[in-house]
């Protein structure tokens, strides 16, 4: 009985809330610690808010959330991008309420504050009654610091963090590999699924390198595909691995030999994506092309989690928003290429459908798994959340890192030991 | 007077599809299809571009009949803690009609009880109906939840 914590006093006590083999339950139900994790980990960190091909164009923008944070990705009349806060500085009203789309400015719809592109204040309905008071210079949209790397943005609310790049880290090898989904193509967002669960954020964090729950929770999803497609996902017992890539980063490699898209473009066409080649060579792309798109179209063979609140998964990026302690939102991505061929992209969306979303053959099953994780958690007082699978068959990675088998919990030990750090930073 | 008489038809096709689908008639709901048909819920409810945009379901005949035997599989576990779908179909109005087909948009309110809590999906309906000599089939059928372009949660049924 030496792990018993009182509840009512741990928000404070990150040290033994938090082993290295296990967590304490608590972390998925205390509003005191959730209030406490949106200002150490949200304000204080990278945080995705979005890919540059969703604000293409001059006066494209797109909203998302850092933590509680409304923000606005815009792309002003040099074509230059901004991370803006989404709060008239008169009395702090959102001025954008649209998902992603096309303007010329932002209008808060209190008292016409009028903003540009760039978060400049341009228009204030009775000027005359602010001469002398205020000048418009002094009131834009808060600019927030951002950095991009492959057209993925991050921003920041601390001005003094580390470059997104010294950030990523061991990652960003894994990002050059996912950016070659394209299938020669530069990637490009077709669309988003957005759904919330009644649970915790993390709860969804530790699922990206979870490779232990596929086949039970997705036993449906692989009996609605073809064979040979069935055994590509019955990977438990293959050659992959979960690797700590540092920063609470992890990547789970499922199919290692759908780590690099563009290598092996000889091989057999698997038969889920004939009729696409064919469809493909008959538009008149050479061969090459076709092999390339075709390897590329199902995605890469690994989970990529960033800490704190995106994964590269697969084929789509799937986004965290904490709503409250009990409640998440999950966004999943849906990417293409940039000016692929009509049916690389429709394939692309297909899949999409087929998985993930509200309506998915999978992600229902997920969703209904970490319902059940937040409900069952509240069982007793002082349980812990083991994450200690592996942890007695780990391995030093090519690259030098901590690795473990593939369904191993390497990966949210990661997050949860960086987690630590900023709790009791 | 015809006008009445087809929209009393197709009314009445509709219902019976809402009550197979609420009564797990997942078989009868499969064989009102043409060999062409599409299930369709998007995201945006502008959108009409349906293949070449991203959708909640965009279901032609083998996805369908996956959707069903995933249903009946008990493999899904969320298919599995909704106890109970009841829609209410109504506000018929034809949109167009010809020889072989009729447009018809209808309104659509569902509820379920998943984990024990009531929750309504309100939606519009279009169909597009081929007329057939022992009734209609469905051609296209586009589902546009009044809460797509937000967020939903896991569906574990057939709208």
């Amino acid at each position: 009985m030496t792990d018993l914590i009182n509840i009512k006093n741990v928000a404070a006590d990150y040290d033994s809330l938090i082993m290295e083999d296990k967590v304490h339950t608590s972390i998925y139900s205390n509003p005191e610690i959730f209030e406490e994790e949106l200002d150490k980990v949200f304000n204080n960190t990278w945080v995705w808010v979005g890919h540059e091909s969703e604000i293409p164009d001059v006066g494209s923008y797109k909203t998302a959330m850092i933590g509680r944070h409304s923000v606005i990705v815009s792309r002003d009349r040099k074509k230059n991008i901004h991370v803006l806060l989404n709060r008239c500085r008169h009395r702090a009203a959102t001025v954008c309420e649209g998902k992603r789309g096309k303007t010329k400015s932002f209008m808060c719809p209190y008292h016409g504050w009028g903003y540009s592109l760039d978060g400049a204040l341009r228009a204030i309905p009775k000027p005359e009654e602010y001469e002398g008071v205020i000048n418009k210079e002094d009131y834009p949209l808060i600019s927030l610091r951002f950095e991009t790397y492959q057209g993925l943005i991050f921003a920041t609310f601390k001005e003094d963090i580390e470059p997104l790049e010294d950030f990523l880290g061991g990652a960003k090898k894994w990002i050059d590999l996912f950016v070659k989904q394209g299938g020669g193509y530069p990637l490009k967002v077709l669309g988003d699924h957005r759904f919330r669960f009644p649970g915790n954020w993390k709860i969804q964090l530790e699922n990206t390198t979870d490779a232990y729950h596929f086949p039970i929770v997705h036993k449906s999803f692989v009996s609605s595909v073809d064979d040979q497609t069935a055994e590509i996902f019955d990977f438990l017992d293959g050659e992959g691995h979960v690797e700590d890539l540092g920063n609470g980063h992890s990547v789970m490699v499922m199919i290692p030999e759908l780590v690099d898209l563009e290598k092996d473009l000889d091989a057999p066409i698997p038969e889920r994506f004939q009729a696409l080649a064919e469809e493909l060579a008959a538009e008149g792309h050479s061969d090459l092309e076709v092999r390339r798109m075709v390897r590329a179209v199902g995605g890469s063979g690994f989970n990529l989690n960033l800490f704190p609140n995106v994964a590269c998964s697969m084929a789509f990026f799937r986004v965290l928003a904490p709503v409250s302690v009990e409640e998440t939102e999950i966004h999943h991505v849906a990417i293409g290429g940039e000016g692929a061929p009509a049916a690389f992209n429709q394939m692309r969306l297909r899949l999409h459908e087929h998985f993930q979303g509200p309506m998915g053959f999978g992600t229902p099953d997920d969703a209904e798994a970490w319902e059940r994780v937040q409900k069952g958690s509240k069982a007793g007082k002082d349980e812990w959340i083991l994450v200690n699978r592996g942890m007695g068959n780990l391995k030093e990675s090519p690259d030098g890192n901590v690795s473990g088998a593939v369904c191993s919990e390497t990966g949210m030990r990661s997050a949860y030991q960086y987690y630590k750090k900023m709790m009791t930073a | 007077m015809s006008d009445l008489n087809m929209l009393n038809q197709v009314r009445a096709f509709i219902d019976s599809e809402a009550d197979m689908l609420d009564f797990e008639d997942y078989q009868g709901w499969l064989d009102l299809w043409t060999e062409t048909g599409t299930y369709i819920v998007p995201i945006d409810p502008q959108e009409s571009d349906f293949a070449n945009s991203l959708n909640y379901a965009y279901d032609k005949k083998e996805m369908r009949e996956l959707r069903v035997a995933r249903l009946n599989s008990g493999e899904a576990v969320s298919t599995q803690t909704t106890d109970k779908t009841v829609r209410q179909m109504g506000r018929f109005r034809i949109l167009d009609e010809g020889a072989a087909f009729v447009t018809v948009r209808c309104s659509m309110y569902l509820s379920e009880c998943r984990h024990g809590n009531l929750k309504t999906y309100p939606a519009d309906l279009t169909y597009t109906l081929k007329k057939t000599d022992n009734g209609f089939q469905i051609e296209e059928k586009v589902i546009r939840l009044q809460n797509a372009n937000a967020y939903l949660s896991s569906i574990g049924y057939i709208l």
